[in-house]
C-alpha cells in the first residue's frame, strides 16, 4: 500500500524547525524548558477548550434525544456562549469550606483527579510527530496514569465526612478497579496485534488498515468491551452510580463548590474525550485517514483531511456513541454492575486476548 | 348473617346508628374482641382496614374505625370511646392489620389517645416535643412557642401495655441501634418526590430497616377544615395530593352532596368523571417520568413531561388551572366545558396511542429496566391488604381494589373498563399497572366524550350549607389509591371533623418491610414505584 502521505502528514519538520531555531539563539537546554511550558500551556488550554466544547455538545446531543433545544439564549442562536457563560460562573463560586473535614485531603482530592486527567490526555497521539507523552510502553502508561483518578475520588468521599460521598466514593472505587481489569486485556489484545505497546507505534502500525479491520471479530469484541470499559472508567452514565443524583444527591463531589467542583466536572467530561481518544487511537487508527485499498483517488481525496482532523472526527464520532448510550439507558445498581464486570465482561476480554493471540500466532489476521 | 347480629352476638349492648354510615357503637373494652372477630370472620372477612379516625366529641374522645371486606365489599364502621380526657387509653387493632400501626400513631399524634399494644406509639406528623394535642376542640392554639431548634429524633419507640391493677407501663422498642449505619433520605432530597424524609439503616448498600419521618409539610387542614364553611373547604382537597386534584374534589363534593341531598346533573357526572380519568393519565404520565427518572434515565423523563403538557393544556382551557384546578363544585362543576374540550380531548387520545409504544421501547424492554425491577420489592397479596396500599400498588399485589369496580360512583356503572390486576407484587407489576391503566383511562373516556348530555353542569346551591347531624363518607378511586373523605357533621355550616384517606400513608409505612434486604438503589426505585405524594401524607 502506498504509505507516502506518512511522510506528508508529519509535523516532525516543523518542531525540529523550531527547536533548531530556538537552539541558534540560546542555550539547549533553556530552549527545552521554554517548549516545555509552551506545551503544557497548550495541553492546559486544550483541555479547558476541549471542556467547553464537550460539554456543549453533551447539552445538544441531549437535547436532540430528549426532544428538546438545548441552549439557545445566551450568545446568538445556538446559545455558543452558554457554556463560557457557566464556566465564568464557576470561576467565581466561593469554595465552602467544610467543618470537621480533613482539609488537607478534602483540597487535594480535585487535584489528584485532574492531575490524572492530564496526564493521560497527554498521551493522546494528535497527528504524526504530535504526541507529547511517547514512549515505549505507552498505553500501559495510560492505564496506570488514569488510575490515579480513583484515588482522588476516594479520598474525595472519605475527606467530605459526608455518609453520602462515601457511599458514592466506594461505589466508584469497586467499579473502576474492577473495569480496569477489562480495559487492560481488551487494551493488551491490541498490543498483541500492533505487535508494540508505544502508542505512536500502534498508529503507525494502522498505516495499512485499523484495527478493527485487521483483527476482525476479536477485534470487534474488544472495541465493544472497550467502549464498556472505559464508560464505567469514566464514570458516566449507565454506570454513573458514584455520583446517582437521585440516590446520593450527587455521591462523592456533594461537598464540593465552586472551581473544586469544576475540577470534577472537567475531569468527568475530559475522562470521556479521553476514553474515546484512546478507543480511536486503538481500534480507529488514530490519526490515520480512511483508505480502501485500490481506490486511489479517493485515498487522495482523504489525504486532504489534515491528521489531527481525522483524530477529532473519529473521537467525537466515539464521543457521540457514548453520549447515545448514556442517555437512553437507566442507571444499572451496585451488585448488577459488580456481576456483569467479574462474570461476564472479564472473562469475555480473557477469551478475547486469546482467540487474537491465536489469530496472531497463525497468521489469520490481516 | 347480618353484620349487626353478629357484633350483637360479640357484644349485646353495641348500639347502631344510621345517620350516614353505618356505626356500632362497641364500648372499648371489647373493640378488640369485636375487631378480631370480623377480621377472621368466616364468610366475610373485614381484613381491610380503611382508615382510623381520632375522634374529639368533647365528653370523650375516641375512635371511628372504617373496615371492609375485601370479597364482599360490605363496609362497616366501629366507635369506641373512652371518657378519660386526662390519660385517655384504647386497646390497639395493630395485631390484626398492620396499617393500624400508623393510623393510630396519628391518633396519639392528633389527639393524645394511647393505644395499648401499638408498638410505635411515637408522634408521627409534629415534633417530638410538642406540647399538647392539636385537633382536640380544648386545644389552646397558644401552647407552642415558634420552635427554631432542631428536632432531635429518638431512636427508640414507646409501647405501652395495661398492667393488672390498671396502671400503664412503658416498654422502649428499639428504631436504630447506636451502631447501625443510618443515612438520612431527605427531607430535601431528589427522589423522595417532596418533604419525606426516610431514616435509613444500611448494611454496606444492603438496606436494613427504614423508618420514615413525617410532617415536614404538614399544614393542619383537617384543623383548618372545622372552621370554614362546605363550600370553603374544597378548596384545600386540591392541595392534598396535587396530582389526584380533581378526584379528591369529586371525594369531597359527593359526601357533601350525599349528606346534603343534592342531587347533581348527569352532564355533571360526565364531565367529573372525563376528568378524573384525565387526571388519572395525568397522574400516570408523571409516574412513568419520576419512576425512569429516579432510576437515572433522563430521556423517557421527558416523553412523560410532553404527552402531559398537552393534558395540561386541556385542563387549563376548561378549568383555567393546570396543576391545581378548582373546578369540582358542590352541585356540579365550576364552568362548563371549553368548546374544543371534546376536539382536543380525541386528539391527545389518538396521539397518546400512537406515541406510547415509544414509552415501552426505551424503558419497558430495556434490559437494565427489567433487572431493576422484576422481583424486586415484592409485596404480597396478604401484606397488601394488611398494610391497606390501595390504588396501583395493591393491585400489583393481586388484591381487586378499584373503587370505581366495588363501590362505583359517578358513571363508572355505566361504561366498560377493566381493572388491572398483576399478581407477582414487585416494581415491575407496579410500573406495569399504571401503564395499563393509561390505556384504560382512554377508553373510558372514548366512551363517555361523545355522549354528553346537554344540561346544567351545575346545581344551584344555597350559600351556606347545613348538613344534617350523622357520619357520612365517600370514596374514590385517585390516581394512587383509595382517596376516603369521612365527614362528621354535627348540624352546623361547618364540619364537625372532616378526615381525609391519605392514599400515600400506607405506601410509605409498607415502605420498610418491602425494601429490607434490598439495594439502596431499589429502595429509590421502589418509592418510585409505589408512586406516593407528599402532600397528602401530611396533610
Amino acid at each position: 500500500m502506498n504509505t507516502s502521505f506518512l511522510d506528508y502528514y508529519s509535523i516532525q519538520p516543523v518542531t525540529n524547525w523550531i527547536h533548531e531555531t530556538l537552539c541558534s539563539v540560546m542555550p539547549e537546554a533553556l530552549a527545552i524548558f521554554i517548549e516545555c511550558v509552551v506545551i503544557g500551556v497548550i495541553v492546559v488550554a486544550l483541555y479547558a477548550v476541549l471542556a467547553i466544547v464537550l460539554i456543549y455538545m453533551e447539552r445538544k446531543v441531549c437535547a436532540a434525544f430528549q426532544c428538546r433545544i438545548g441552549p439557545n439564549r445566551v450568545g446568538g442562536k445556538g446559545g455558543l456562549l452558554q457554556v463560557p457563560a457557566d464556566v465564568l460562573k464557576i470561576l467565581t463560586k466561593e469554595i465552602i469550606r467544610l467543618k470537621n473535614s480533613d482539609n488537607f485531603l478534602y483540597d487535594l482530592a480535585p487535584y489528584l483527579v485532574i492531575l490524572a486527567s492530564i496526564l493521560t490526555f497527554s498521551c493522546l497521539p494528535w497527528n504524526k510527530g504530535a504526541q507529547i507523552l511517547d514512549m515505549n510502553i505507552g498505553v500501559l502508561f495510560v492505564l496506570a496514569a488514569s488510575s490515579i483518578g480513583v484515588v482522588g475520588i476516594l479520598l474525595a468521599g472519605w475527606s467530605s465526612n459526608n455518609k453520602y460521598t462515601m457511599i458514592g466514593a466506594v461505589r466508584s472505587g469497586a467499579m473502576i478497579i474492577s473495569y480496569e481489569l477489562s480495559m487492560g486485556i481488551t487494551v493488551l489484545a491490541m498490543v498483541v496485534l500492533s505487535e508494540t505497546a508505544s502508542i505512536s507505534g500502534i498508529v503507525e502500525a494502522q498505516a495499512n488498515g485499523w484495527n478493527i479491520f485487521k483483527g476482525h471479530i476479536p477485534a470487534i469484541l474488544a472495541f465493544v468491551v472497550f467502549l464498556i470499559a472505559g464508560n464505567a472508567e469514566a464514570n458516566r452514565g449507565p454506570f454513573d452510580l458514584a455520583e446517582a443524583e437521585q440516590e446520593l444527591t450527587a455521591g462523592y463531589h456533594t461537598e464540593y463548590s465552586g472551581l473544586h467542583f469544576g475540577f470534577f466536572y472537567l475531569a468527568e467530561y475530559l475522562n470521556l474525550f479521553i476514553t474515546a481518544g484512546i478507543a480511536s487511537t486503538l481500534f480507529l487508527g488514530g490519526w490515520m485517514p480512511f483508505h480502501i485499498a485500490g481506490l486511489d483517488a479517493f485515498n487522495n481525496i482523504m489525504d486532504y483531511i489534515p491528521g489531527v482532523g481525522w483524530f477529532f472526527i473519529k473521537t467525537f464520532f466515539v464521543v457521540w456513541l457514548l453520549m447515545w448510550i448514556k442517555w437512553t439507558f437507566p442507571r444499572l445498581r451496585i451488585d448488577q454492575i459488580l456481576t456483569f464486570e467479574w462474570k461476564y465482561l472479564m472473562p469475555t476480554s480473557l477469551l478475547i486476548l486469546v482467540l487474537m493471540v491465536v489469530l496472531k500466532v497463525f497468521g489469520l489476521v490481516f | 348473617m347480618d353484620i349487626k347480629n353478629k357484633i350483637s352476638n360479640i357484644v349485646p349492648n353495641a348500639e347502631f346508628k344510621e345517620q350516614g354510615d353505618l356505626i356500632a357503637v362497641v364500648p372499648a373494652d371489647s373493640l378488640h374482641k369485636v375487631a378480631e372477630a370480623l377480621r377472621y370472620d368466616k364468610e366475610d372477612a373485614m381484613d381491610y382496614l380503611r382508615e382510623i379516625v381520632g375522634m374529639d366529641w368533647g365528653e370523650t374522645l375516641g375512635a371511628l374505625y372504617y373496615l371492609e371486606s375485601t370479597t364482599s365489599h360490605n363496609r362497616i364502621v366501629l366507635r369506641t370511646e373512652t371518657s378519660d380526657r386526662e390519660n385517655p387509653m384504647l386497646p390497639s387493632v395493630s395485631d390484626l392489620w398492620k396499617t393500624a400501626i400508623i393510623k393510630e400513631r396519628e391518633a396519639f399524634d392528633f389527639f393524645g389517645i394511647k393505644f395499648i399494644g401499638n408498638p410505635d406509639m411515637r408522634r408521627l406528623f409534629l415534633r417530638e416535643d410538642w406540647v399538647g394535642f392539636p385537633m382536640r376542640k380544648d386545644y389552646d392554639l397558644k401552647s407552642n412557642e415558634l420552635n427554631m431548634s432542631n428536632e432531635v429524633n429518638a431512636d427508640t419507640t414507646e409501647e405501652y401495655s395495661l398492667n393488672p391493677d390498671g396502671t400503664l407501663s412503658c416498654k422502649h422498642n428499639v428504631v436504630f441501634n447506636p451502631e447501625d449505619f443510618v443515612v438520612n433520605i431527605g427531607p430535601q432530597h431528589p427522589s423522595t418526590h417532596g418533604a419525606l424524609r426516610l431514616r435509613t439503616a444500611l448494611d454496606g448498600e444492603t438496606v436494613k430497616k427504614v423508618d420514615p419521618v413525617c410532617g415536614y409539610i404538614h399544614r393542619g387542614i383537617e384543623k383548618m377544615n372545622e372552621s370554614l364553611t362546605y363550600p370553603q373547604t374544597l378548596a384545600l382537597t386540591d392541595r392534598l395530593d396535587y396530582l389526584s386534584a380533581h378526584q379528591s374534589r369529586h371525594a369531597l363534593c359527593m359526601c357533601i352532596e350525599k349528606a346534603a341531598g343534592i342531587e347533581i346533573s348527569e352532564r355533571a357526572q360526565y364531565i367529573r368523571t372525563i376528568m378524573d380519568e384525565l387526571q388519572r393519565i395525568d397522574s400516570h404520565l408523571l409516574f412513568y417520568s419520576c419512576l425512569v427518572l429516579d432510576m437515572g434515565g433522563f430521556t423517557p423523563f421527558f416523553y412523560g413531561f410532553r404527552e402531559r403538557e398537552m393534558v395540561l393544556d386541556i385542563f387549563e382551557e376548561t378549568t383555567g388551572g393546570r396543576l391545581i384546578q378548582n373546578y369540582n363544585m358542590i352541585g356540579g362543576v365550576q364552568a362548563d366545558l371549553h368548546p374544543d374540550f371534546q376536539k382536543k380531548v380525541k386528539e391527545f387520545i389518538k396521539h397518546m396511542r400512537g406515541i406510547i409504544h415509544e414509552y415501552h421501547e426505551i424503558f419497558t424492554g430495556n434490559v437494565i429496566a427489567t433487572t431493576r425491577l422484576k422481583g424486586v420489592g415484592v409485596l404480597s397479596r396478604e401484606d397488601a391488604i394488611s398494610y391497606a396500599t390501595t390504588g396501583g400498588t395493591g393491585r400489583a399485589s393481586g388484591w381487586s381494589n378499584d373503587v370505581r369496580k366495588h363501590h362505583p360512583y359517578a358513571m363508572y356503572d355505566k361504561v366498560d373498563f377493566k381493572e388491572i390486576v398483576y399478581t407477582e407484587g414487585d416494581s415491575f407489576a407496579r410500573y406495569m399497572v399504571r401503564m395499563d391503566e393509561i390505556m384504560e383511562s382512554m377508553h373510558i373516556i372514548e366512551q363517555l366524550i361523545d355522549n354528553i348530555p346537554e344540561g346544567e353542569y351545575r346545581v344551584k346551591t344555597k350559600p351556606i350549607i347545613r348538613i344534617p347531624e350523622g357520619n357520612y363518607s365517600a370514596s374514590v378511586e385517585s390516581s394512587r389509591g383509595e382517596f376516603g373523605v369521612f365527614l362528621e357533621s354535627h348540624g352546623d355550616k361547618s364540619p364537625y371533623r372532616l378526615h381525609y384517606r391519605s392514599t400515600g400513608l400506607p405506601l410509605v409505612h409498607a415502605l420498610d418491610s418491602v425494601c429490607r434486604g434490598e439495594k439502596l438503589a431499589d429502595l429509590i426505585a421502589i418509592g418510585a414505584s409505589m408512586d406516593f405524594v407528599i402532600p397528602d401524607i401530611d396533610r
